[in-house]
């Protein structure tokens, strides 16, 4: 029996349990004369089905988790030398999975990788049935239990709802396992490439080169891993974001909110609003078939030298993916300030220029720069369209016409393609991930402290 | 002095600075538009053409000595015939004054090299064809189609563009006869992957996608809901319940593509998930989109008048009766809306996917969540990195059904929430 | 006049309007002279409309020199409206639309010359609810001059908030933290300041919004004690919902009703001898 129809007989016991609780419980109400159940049969049924299934839905999902692990060490185990069938372990039990996943791989692959995967077969075969076993024995065990147990006086409505509850409970905190996961994962590659690279080389070294690490034969084949070339050209094309996105972005909301007409208003809004919803891979390509040639084009016509991944063309697309995130904020920061000050201030005889000047922008200054900081956030963690307009080659310079690269190109760059899990090359995507995922956290921490902070203020 | 006087003296300036700062304005939304005009112009413009195809009418001579020379119809026979050689032979007498074999290779590359499946799946479909003269409409190649739809500049010398002036005769020869036009382009949307942009299509893509926002939504929706649920109503005020929420909404900030690299670290090298597949994918975009659910759901259970819940809880219901009776299908079309815009957001996410390998070229349309796939967006990633013009225009072309699916979906998702709105 | 008897009834805010008692069709043309010897506004056949809406019916009313009327009447009646109509502070409401003349020396308000900022310099306005800016005090009372250039340096900019200050009777409260935030006085103290703000720019004429609608009764006695002091030097027109206050700070009272200007006179004969059946029932509590 395969497993994912042992789960669905697992599923139609429960509900049967569901139905013969609910059924139970109201017949033993009526032989002892119990004037009615303290909570609905539902409630009996639900408890039923929970506690005769959910013990078995438990072993099936934890022995699933784990199968594949176990019964690899077992194949391994089994193996006579597996040292000598590939350079690493992990190179090893890649080669078998695929093996055992894809037939192709399996006509392609060696005698002892073969021998290897039919055993895998053979053991997942066993392991299979007896995991169909032990489900089927514990729900039976714990059908026994609610026969013995659930009786009309136990409290079932209140038992059912604290099992949802904690489930509720288990599901908000989903949050907190995938924060701990990212921090994990990115943390534990990283510190594995911090064992070859220091880490004083990748934070303040000038030179980033990884390509040169893959040829391991070559004499000084260790590569080159200072990160501040990409730091800088991050820095660089998220500058120019933001030159483009923050004054077309506040001065748009501050017409839209202050001057437009109502109807200009409704019809303007959510056309911005659509530049927001565009994929970012739409703007990558925007950027590099039309953007960069243009500007390319236009330099060449006024003299200048402007390379095809120019890093204005990246800055300037990116922006232009910006401006509604500026604008939304802007517009949310601004409205939030209490008309009292507006009338206040035109009732004085100021303009709505002065007004706004003077009076709103000064008052709702935390607000925007938090946004600020989410925008600059957004541009230092923006992936495709650098990945499809900016340059690929490390360039520490400061010229918006020339090629640079950013963290997010290199990290893509390392990781597409065929990857060895022990290479500094590989792993240095995961120390610039963790960098990103560290300097983003820093921004988006301040910018949500100083932007609830400043709602709270009129609230 | 007189202060009206004084400030009848600045009112001028004044005023100009006014209209100064509102024409700055009116700048920054004009150019805001301007933009969104220019990127969907050169998208359009780029890529209408390419749902429609160049095809060529050959009378194509369904040669029994080739397809099946035995005569059994034998099926792995017939599978396996060489079908181009067809090609070859109908080109060739449709144009018997060529001769030589430089010219010849010319002439036979003018049809797409796919249009030998094409006669192989009508045959297997229909054996009797065997022995008969069809008149065939085969895809044109590429180059052919680029010339069609006026992208090769027929004034450029011979030898700067990719059709020299032969070819070109060849095709204008058959457009007075009629038997090369443009029609609607089905393959691209019923073929997988191609190296060949004329074979390529987004069919493969499309099954990846959709793929993988099954799993996504599966993920999210109910987990997203449910702690909405908890966090709104039942979760007490402690610090514990402070680091959820500052999670959440710090994740909600966090670069996708740092939600790739956990992917990869979590799903395929520790739980050994199989690479380049929807069902990991759809994790990973399940994680991402999770807080954006969980925000809107808040968003929306809140914004249910308390008064409802507390005319439940009158009647003797408990807070979880209530919830799940009286709040929850409320606050359900404002979550669906969240949910809705959630997924728009995780069908246009590219970079989590390069990560975990759905990058890969993969030519069948996957069949199930564990068979490696790509995904649209990837597809547009993949086709804008090939140099030929016909994967441009294609890559356009898939940029307009992915923008397409995606204004179907906010569409949704605003007629969601103005008939809640509506409501109250 | 019973005042006991009408503070006993408190007055429901944002109702319908009540059904007026006696008589259906009520005579709602303005009794009494709306007229003043010495104007420094003129409000003539104005009618405002909110969208289709209309708030204020054809009235006339002349805002006189150096003295304070008061603008009383129920919930919804349109003082409100009429007072920000006297410096265009409707412009700023969408769909808002003003129809008649309003003058102030002769020209219209809303004629086309008139440009609402010289106006609203002209015509200052004290609100509802304390509104200071979130800057310092000394840059909220130094706002007005600064804007419209009234000072050539600092020496004279200090000075202007100082008497603006004093004038307010603020200044001995405040003269030791004029840097710190004007939102952290208190709400009286708030409301002064904004009054030395509206002051500061010399305006001709104050409008006050129920200026005290927001303080504490102490609070509210400094304000009308000021509004006393401030009438030797502006023209100041009030709303106000406490007919105590009006009775006490004003030398003419305006009583609206629905949109028309009822009875206008002086505040003695308003409250001792009301002409209008609708007024004598405001007055004594019988609605409102």
């Amino acid at each position: 029996m395969s497993p994912l129809v042992l789960i669905f007989l697992l599923l139609a016991l429960s509900s049967a349990a569901y139905f013969f609780s609910q059924r139970r419980m109201l017949r033993q109400t009526r032989n002892a004369n119990v004037a009615r159940l303290n909570s609905l049969p539902e409630h009996f049924g639900t408890l039923g089905a929970i506690w005769a299934g959910a013990p078995a839905l438990l072993v099936y999902f934890v022995w699933l988790i784990f199968e594949g692990d176990i019964l690899m060490a077992q194949v391994l185990a089994m193996l006579p030398d597996p040292e000598s069938m590939a350079a690493t372990r992990e190179l090893l039990i890649g080669d078998i999975r695929n093996a055992i996943n894809n037939p192709m791989s399996y006509q392609m692959a060696s005698e002892e990788v073969r021998m290897a995967a039919d055993r895998y077969h053979e053991l997942s075969q066993t392991a299979t049935l007896a995991l169909t076993a032990t489900c089927l024995s514990v729900f039976a065990i714990c059908s026994a239990l609610v026969l013995k147990f659930l009786t009309p006086r136990v409290r079932a409505r209140v038992r059912v709802e604290k099992i949802i509850r904690g489930f509720l409970l288990l599901c908000s905190t989903l949050a907190i396992f995938t924060t701990v996961g990212i921090v994990l994962s990115v943390l534990f590659e990283a510190s594995r490439f911090f064992q070859a690279v220091s880490v004083t080389e990748f934070l303040f070294g000038l030179e980033w080169s990884p390509q040169m690490a893959i040829r391991e034969d070559q004499v000084g084949s260790s590569g080159a891993f200072g990160a501040v070339p990409l730091f800088a050209g991050t820095l660089l094309i998220s500058f120019i974001a933001m030159l483009v996105a923050a004054p077309i972005g506040l001065m748009s909301a501050i017409y839209l909110s202050e001057y437009a007409p109502a109807k200009v208003r409704t019809a303007v809004k959510p056309m911005l609003e659509i530049l927001a919803g565009v994929p970012t891979v739409v703007y990558g390509f925007f950027a590099a078939i039309t953007v960069g040639p243009a500007l390319r084009g236009f330099g060449q016509s006024v003299g200048l030298d402007v390379a095809s991944e120019s890093a204005l063309a990246a800055g300037f697309v990116m922006g232009v993916m910006i401006i509604p995130f500026v604008s939304s904020i802007s517009d949310d920061v601004i409205t939030a300030v209490p008309q009292a000050m507006r009338d206040g201030s035109l009732g004085m005889g100021a303009t709505n220029s002065e007004t706004m000047r003077r009076v709103i922008l000064p008052a709702a200054l935390p607000g925007i720069i938090g946004g600020l900081l989410l925008a600059i956030s957004r541009a230092i963690g923006e992936t495709m369209i650098v990945v499809m307009a900016a340059g690929l080659s490390a360039n520490l310079t400061a010229n918006p016409l020339e090629a640079v690269t950013t963290v997010t190109v290199q990290i893509v760059t390392l990781l597409v393609g065929d990857q060895e899990f022990d290479s500094p090359k590989t792993l240095a995507a995961f120390a610039l991930g963790l960098a990103l995922f560290f300097i983003t956290l820093v921004l988006n921490f301040i910018a949500l402290y100083v932007v609830r902070k400043y709602r709270e203020q009129y609230e | 002095m007189n202060p009206t006087k004084q400030i009848v003296s600045g009112l001028a300036r004044r005023q100009r600075a006014e209209k100064r700062f509102r024409l700055y304005g009116l700048i920054a939304v004009v150019l805001g538009m301007a933009f969104l005009l220019l990127l969907f112009g050169s998208i359009v413009t780029n890529g209408y053409k390419a749902f429609t195809q160049t095809y060529i009418e050959l009378p194509i001579y369904f040669d029994p000595a080739v397809i099946d020379p035995s005569g059994e119809r034998n099926h792995q026979t017939l599978f396996s015939a060489d079908y181009w050689k067809l090609v070859k032979t109908a080109v060739y007498q449709k144009f018997p004054q060529v001769n030589g074999r430089k010219e010849r290779r010319e002439l036979t590359r003018m049809i797409s090299e796919g249009s030998a499946y094409e006669l192989r799946d009508q045959v297997l479909e229909n054996p009797r064809l065997i022995g008969t003269t069809q008149h065939v409409w085969l895809a044109a190649d590429d180059d052919i189609d680029m010339l069609m739809k006026g992208y090769i500049d027929r004034n450029l010398p011979e030898d700067e563009r990719r059709l020299n002036d032969r070819i070109i005769g060849y095709v204008d020869s058959m457009r007075e006869a009629d038997a090369i036009e443009r029609r609607f382009n089905t393959t691209f949307f019923a073929a997988g992957d191609s190296r060949e942009p004329e074979q390529a299509g987004i069919l493969g893509a499309l099954m990846g996608s959709f793929l993988t926002l099954i799993v996504t939504l599966l993920l999210s929706f109910p987990i997203g809901v449910a702690a909405a649920v908890y966090l709104e109503e039942f979760a007490p005020r402690n610090h514990f319940i402070d680091l959820i929420e500052i999670n959440i909404n710090n994740l909600a900030a966090v670069p996708s593509i740092i939600f790739g690299l956990l992917g990869l670290a979590i799903f395929i090298n520790w739980f050994g998930m199989p690479r380049s597949t929807p069902v990991v994918g759809g994790l990973v975009l399940g994680l991402m989109t999770l807080p954006t659910i969980i925000i809107a759901s808040r968003v929306s259970i809140q914004s249910v008048p308390p008064s409802i819940k507390e005319a439940a809880l009158g009647v003797g219901a408990s807070r979880m009766q209530a919830m799940f009776h009286h709040v929850l299908p409320i606050a359900t079309p404002g979550m669906l809306t969240g949910t809705i815009i959630g997924m728009a957001r995780a069908l246009g996410e590219t970079a989590p996917l390069l990560m975990i390998g759905m990058v890969a070229f993969i030519v069948d349309p996957p069949g199930g969540f564990t068979e490696p796939a790509t995904a649209l967006p990837v597809q547009i990633f993949l086709w804008s990195d090939s140099p030929e013009r016909g994967f441009t225009e294609r890559t356009s072309a898939a940029i307009l059904v992915l923008l397409a699916f995606l204004i179907a979906m906010n569409a949704a998702a605003v007629y969601l929430r103005e008939k809640v709105t509506k409501r109250f | 006049m019973n005042t006991t008897e009408t503070l006993a009834i408190p007055i429901p805010e944002q109702l319908d309007p009540p059904a007026v008692t006696g008589k259906v069709d009520l005579d709602l043309t303005t009794v009494g002279d709306f007229t003043v010897p010495d104007p420094r506004m003129k409000i003539r056949d104005v009618n405002v409309f909110y969208g289709q809406k209309q708030a204020i019916y054809d009235v006339n009313l002349d805002i006189g020199s150096n003295a304070v009327v008061a603008m009383i009447g129920p919930s919804g009646c349109g003082k409100t409206t009429l007072l920000r109509c006297l410096n265009r502070m409707n412009d700023t409401i969408d769909g808002c639309r003003v129809e008649g003349q309003v003058e102030m020396d002769g020209k219209n308000v809303y004629g086309r010359k008139m440009d609402p900022v010289l106006l609203r310099a002209r015509v200052g306005m004290v609100f509802q609810k304390p509104n200071p800016f979130p800057k310092s005090i000394f840059d909220n009372v130094a706002y007005g001059p600064r804007i419209h250039g009234l000072v050539r340096d600092r020496t004279d900019l200090e000075e202007v908030v100082h008497t603006s200050l004093e004038r307010a009777g603020l200044l001995d409260e405040v003269k030791d933290r004029l840097d710190q935030p004007g939102t952290g006085l208190s709400g009286g103290q708030q409301q002064r300041l904004c009054i030395a703000r509206a002051i500061a720019v010399s305006p001709e004429v104050i409008l006050m919004d129920e200026p005290c609608s927001a303080l504490d009764p102490i609070a509210t006695a400094r304000i009308e004690e000021l509004i006393g002091e401030l009438r030797k030097n502006f023209s100041i027109a009030i709303v106000t919902h406490s007919m105590q206050q009006a009775a006490r700070v004003s030398q003419r009272t305006a009583y609206f009703h629905l949109g028309y200007l009822v009875e206008v006179g002086s505040t003695k004969d308003i409250f001792t001898t009301p002409k209008h059946q609708l007024t004598e029932e405001y007055i004594t509590g019988r609605f409102g």
